[in-house]
């Protein structure tokens, strides 16, 4: 089993308005594969934990280890190479560009990494909307589509790349019930069937339910870490 | 590879809005056009202006400059000053004659000088020219007509007769346009001359000329010589000032300096001489960069305008590019692109659009008055005029892209994200 992710005694501060601890000695690790989500009441620091994870916030104490890399204190652009080849991001809103079509939406990242040929991006892009089941929406303006169709072009962003974590900021936090179930049910065969390892921050008690492991924060600090399943391999 | 997605986003992010980016650009376009417009003008008018100067008046001209000095006194010779105070009211000066002395053998030195084209003797005065009650004064030029015919291009600015009726017709005068227009006389006619002294002559018209300046032909006659001294009763070696043309006029400075200082009496060059209207020049020449400046910076800020509402606008689109893996580098690259985009097609349309702003005013009849005498607006086209307007507008775009790119490069993320 191996470890993508570890956290070693995060503390966080916030100085406006005043000083306040929002995260408490944070430590956990994550293994390969492993379908976590993060939850926990309005203000309890798990947003702020996932930002630390995604290397976009880099003002805290601890250290944080991605894939054997150890990431704290290395520079904005070194993080911003990191974050591009490993880690997709999933919001509560899509955050398409609007003047763009979903294959190109899919393909900037995949472009940005500078390892592939332009046809290349075209075909990896391509494959991810087509897996998602969105291929035939491919040319349209991104601002065209429904917010379900959006989110999953989003996901297909996330996973160009493919990513060593993906990780959601209440991803199905925007979306009707339906739309919630499939975009969880891509999440999870992401999960189950291809060995991806997924961070999910979510208000949403039943869809952390069905993950394989919880994490429940209180205060800025772990209260229940329990793991529901055991991911073979 | 990644540069390349970088242009792409921008090249996107300006088709997205076509009409804000023609906006942006339009601003530019006027502000290059206006300045092309302005500098062709200007710079026609004063290359015009230094042009009609220049024929008009000498490279050189020697002249013996009367100083009425009265710090000196016949008294003091005859009086110490340093036991005694000379108090003298209402000094007079003494009677000292205008003219250059041995001016035969300063001609003659002139001529075997390898620098000078021409030499023209001078003897000028002021008169009042008489024709039945029409009394008008002016001032009457002895010259030697072939000779200053190489100094100014006389014989290419008559507009009537010929300058060598001078040397054929006894008592003949060349006469300003305008100045033969006042007496209402044309060639063939008769007009007296009254000299300060007292002394009148008649003269007979043998020609007009137009120089294209109102105060050159609303008082000036061209005479020749002798007929001058005579009119004054000076001897034959009286003159009052030597013209001179140069092989290269740019020398004139150093040239009126030596010339100066060789015979001992003023000579100026025609900076000096039009210094007026050198001023005037550059008057027109700070003008119109002021004004030129003023509208680049106005249409920079169109520009810095419209970027930052761009980037207010497009905080989300920042932040999820950044998350995915863009650096800071990377938006201000995209946004810094996106203004010199608009700025350098915006420079070019200004450049065409200056162009034929120029064509239009340069065929435009100019108004027919007295004192310039040309058919249509003088307008020049440089390149380097067009260059400038070039380099001009993208540097005012790159500055003026660059503070707000460089604040979408800061744009912290996790801010906007957590929404």
């Amino acid at each position: 089993m191996s470890v993508v992710l570890q956290a070693k005694n995060l503390n966080k501060y916030f100085y406006e308005p005043e000083k306040f601890h929002v995260l408490r000695n944070v430590s956990f690790e994550i293994n390969k594969g492993q379908f976590v989500s993060i939850v926990g009441k309005s203000g309890c620091g798990k947003s702020t934990l996932l930002y630390l994870l995604s290397t976009m916030d880099t003002n805290y104490e601890g250290e944080i280890e991605i894939n054997q890399t150890l990431l704290t204190g290395k520079s904005q652009n070194e993080l911003a190479k990191f974050r591009n080849q490993h880690i997709g991001f999933v919001f509560q809103f899509h955050f398409l560009l609007p003047e763009f079509t979903a294959l190109k939406n899919v393909m900037i990242p995949a472009e940005k990494t500078g390892l592939y040929s332009k046809s290349e991006c075209e075909d990896r892009a391509y494959e991810k909307l087509k897996w998602l089941d969105m291929d035939k929406f491919a040319t349209k303006l991104s601002s065209k589509l429904s917010g379900g169709q959006q989110q999953r072009v989003a996901i297909a962003r996330a996973l160009v790349n493919d990513p060593t974590i993906i990780m959601g900021d209440e991803p199905t936090g925007n979306l009707d019930s339906a739309n919630t179930q499939i975009v969880f049910d891509i999440l999870n065969d992401l999960s189950h069937n291809k060995g991806q390892t997924i961070i999910a921050v979510t208000h949403d008690p039943e869809f952390a339910a069905n993950t394989d492991r919880i994490i429940e924060m209180k205060d800025g600090e772990i209260v229940n870490n329990t793991i529901k399943h055991e991911v073979a391999s | 590879m990644a540069g390349n997605v970088n242009f792409e986003i921008a090249k996107t992010h300006l088709l997205a809005k076509p009409r804000q980016t023609l906006i942006a650009m339009l601003g530019v376009t006027f502000g290059i056009g206006m300045y092309i417009l302005m500098i062709s003008f200007m710079q026609g008018f004063n290359e015009f202006l230094e042009d009609t100067l220049l024929s008009s008046t000498p490279d050189v001209r020697i002249y013996n400059d009367i100083k009425t000095d009265f710090s000196h006194s016949i008294l003091d010779e005859v009086s110490d000053t340093s036991k005694t105070w000379n108090i003298v009211h209402h000094p007079k000066p003494k009677d000292i004659t205008p003219n250059i002395k041995n001016s035969s053998r300063i001609i003659t030195d002139l001529k075997n000088d390898a620098r000078v084209q021409a030499v023209s003797p001078q003897l000028s005065t002021q008169v009042f020219y008489v024709n039945g009650p029409v009394q008008i004064n002016g001032s009457l030029n002895g010259v030697d007509v072939l000779q200053e015919a190489q100094l100014t291009g006389l014989n290419e600015k008559m507009k009537t007769g010929r300058i060598e009726n001078l040397l054929t017709i006894d008592n003949g005068i060349l006469m300003g346009h305008g100045l033969a227009q006042k007496l209402n006389v044309s060639v063939g006619d008769i007009v007296t001359l009254a000299s300060p002294k007292g002394t009148s002559m008649r003269f007979r018209v043998v020609g007009t000329f137009q120089f294209g300046i109102g105060s050159l032909d609303n008082i000036k006659c061209y005479v020749n010589l002798a007929k001058v001294q005579q009119l004054l009763g000076k001897d034959n070696q009286y003159v009052t000032e030597i013209s001179i043309k140069l092989k290269n006029y740019d020398a004139a400075t150093e040239m009126a300096a030596e010339l100066a200082k060789r015979y001992d009496y003023k000579a100026d060059d025609w900076k000096t001489t039009n210094a007026s209207a050198m001023v005037s020049i550059l008057i027109r020449n700070v003008m119109t960069f002021v004004v030129s400046f003023t509208l680049l910076v106005v249409a920079g800020f169109g520009i810095y305008n419209i970027m930052s509402m761009t980037i207010q606008n497009k905080l989300k689109d920042i932040a999820i590019l950044k998350a995915q893996g863009f650096s800071s580098q990377d938006i201000r690259q995209i946004f810094l692109t996106e203004s010199v985009t608009i700025g350098v097609l915006g420079a070019l349309t200004g450049l065409v659009l200056g162009f034929i702003l120029s064509s239009m005013v340069y065929n435009l009849p100019f108004p027919k008055n007295d004192f310039i005498s040309i058919t249509h607006f003088p307008v020049v086209f440089h390149t380097k005029h067009y260059l400038f307007g070039l380099a001009f507008g993208i540097i005012t775009t790159f500055i003026a892209g660059l503070m707000p790119s460089v604040k979408a490069g800061k744009v912290d993320p996790v801010a906007i994200l957590r929404g």
